[in-house]
């Protein structure tokens, strides 16, 4: 039973399925096995925030789950946050990340991107503060705070959110 | 991926969850949210042989009011306890205990149930369950019995549970009668820490004005979440003032002895403990003022 089994996930909307042992991280398997290598590992104990996915809409951090778990659940990753891809189809909090230098290195950069989008999806016009409250799950090295809550709150700030996965 | 090889079970119902703990005694692991478990995991400070993920047993997500009673299936995500705005009002020290839990995705995965399992000595269910004096069930293969909140936690990350019992239900009686106000206050060394220190209280007042009941829950300073009893005792009677406050606060610090670690030393500790204490019983009872 400690052995691979096989596992079905859908991910942004599309089917996928692979082998894994129970242990495997949810994480783990976006990347190694579907080659969805949006999503980053940065500590793999639930502390930085770097692998956050949405499930079911709401976020969750992907190295705290097993592979096996998120069956049957509606997962998004950072690559399905773009609609169409490519510069021009940027989702308006990656695009407000980009004008407003909201990152560096860029390593933490998809986990802030999908907590930063659970959070407009329920509250479109957070405070300073909120966001502030919000983003503190998640850790970034090397840009520092200020710009990517500046980047958050432009994008609420721009009309009609948008609302697809 | 970090974690020991394990292997997986997935029931379908509290009776086969039951069963597969059972089978496979001290080898298996309950799986309940996984924000604890998984960690402990990753650091292989746990190595189950077997998990029971209770992620699919339906009937442990209920939650409902049943009289003046919260009532929550041990597979209620904290973000659902969060999410029910009525509780704010009838029940503060609830909702600001649950946000205090780490982040908003670890409160979307973890549950009641596996906190109060956990029994991490800095945790905030623990405190809510033994400042509202509630009680929790578990079945095993004996069937079901109810724990009191006081008689749950044993020690640093030990309950009264067996190793093959599971807990079902949390039950949380909620102010009713009396003018009543409560809160929850903690000091962490980063937002969404576990806490340094940690203070859920609830008052009511007699029609007079004098506090007639109050609870005071302490976390981060024992081997387990404690109830100051002599402080709650030296409030009784007394008007919610200042100095009864700040009687109470030094009452509740005598009564504790917390360990000194990398986050803060005993001293340290009782001190944050007593200003915790009073900054927690002036909110309450500014809340019980105006109900």
């Amino acid at each position: 039973m400690t052995g691979a089994v096989d596992i079905t996930l859908l991910v942004n909307g599309k089917t996928y399925t692979g082998r894994a042992e129970p242990r495997v991280t949810l994480a783990d398997f976006l990347r190694d096995e579907l080659r969805l290598t949006g999503t980053h590992l940065g500590c793999e104990h639930g502390a930085c925030g770097a692998c956050t996915v949405l499930m079911d809409g709401r976020t969750v951090r992907s190295c705290l789950l097993f592979a096996v778990q998120a069956q049957g659940h509606d997962l998004a990753t950072v690559e399905g946050l773009a609609p169409a891809g490519g510069a021009e189809g940027l989702h308006p909090l990656q695009e407000a990340f980009h004008r407003m230098h909201a990152l560096q290195c860029g390593f933490c950069t998809p986990g802030f991107l999908m907590s930063a989008y659970e959070l407009l999806q329920s509250n479109p016009r957070p405070t300073e503060e909120e966001v502030r409250t919000w983003l503190s799950g998640n850790l970034c090295r090397c840009t520092g705070y200020q710009n990517i809550v500046e980047a958050v709150l432009a994008a609420a700030a721009e009309p009609e959110p948008e609302a697809h996965q | 991926m970090k974690p020991a090889p394990f292997s997986y079970f997935a029931p379908r119902s509290l009776h086969e969850a039951v069963g597969l703990l059972v089978e496979h005694g001290d080898a298996a692991k309950v799986l309940a949210g996984g924000q604890s478990l998984v960690p402990m995991m990753a650091f292989r400070l746990a190595m189950p042989d077997v998990l029971v993920d209770l992620g699919g047993v339906g009937e442990l997500e209920h939650s409902r009011v049943e009289g003046d009673t919260l009532v929550l299936g041990a597979m209620t995500r904290h973000r659902a306890v969060q999410d029910m705005g009525w509780l704010r009002t009838r029940c503060p020290l609830i909702v600001e205990g649950v946000e205090l839990i780490g982040h908003p995705a670890i409160r979307n995965r973890g549950t009641v149930g596996g906190s109060l399992a956990h029994a991490d000595p800095a945790a905030e269910w623990p405190a809510i369950l033994l400042a509202l004096d509630g009680e929790v069930d578990a079945v095993g293969p004996n069937g079901n019995r109810t724990i009191r909140a006081a008689d749950l936690f044993q020690t640093y990350f030990t309950t009264a549970l067996a190793p093959d019992e599971i807990l079902t239900e949390v039950r949380l009686p909620l102010p009713d009668g009396a003018p009543t106000g409560s809160a929850f206050v903690e000091m962490a060394r980063r937002h969404g820490d576990f806490a340094v220190a940690g203070v859920g209280t609830q008052i009511s007042l007699h029609p007079n004005g004098t506090i007639v009941d109050a609870r005071l829950a302490l976390i981060g300073v024992a081997d387990r979440p404690v109830r100051a009893g002599s402080a709650e005792a030296a409030l009784r009677g007394h008007g919610p003032t200042e100095e009864v406050f700040a009687e109470a606060a030094s009452v509740a610090i005598g009564e504790i002895e917390p360990s000194s670690d990398l986050h803060g030393s005993s001293d340290y500790r009782r001190h944050v403990a007593g200003v915790l204490v009073r900054r927690a019983l002036t909110i309450a009872a500014r809340r019980a003022a105006a109900a």
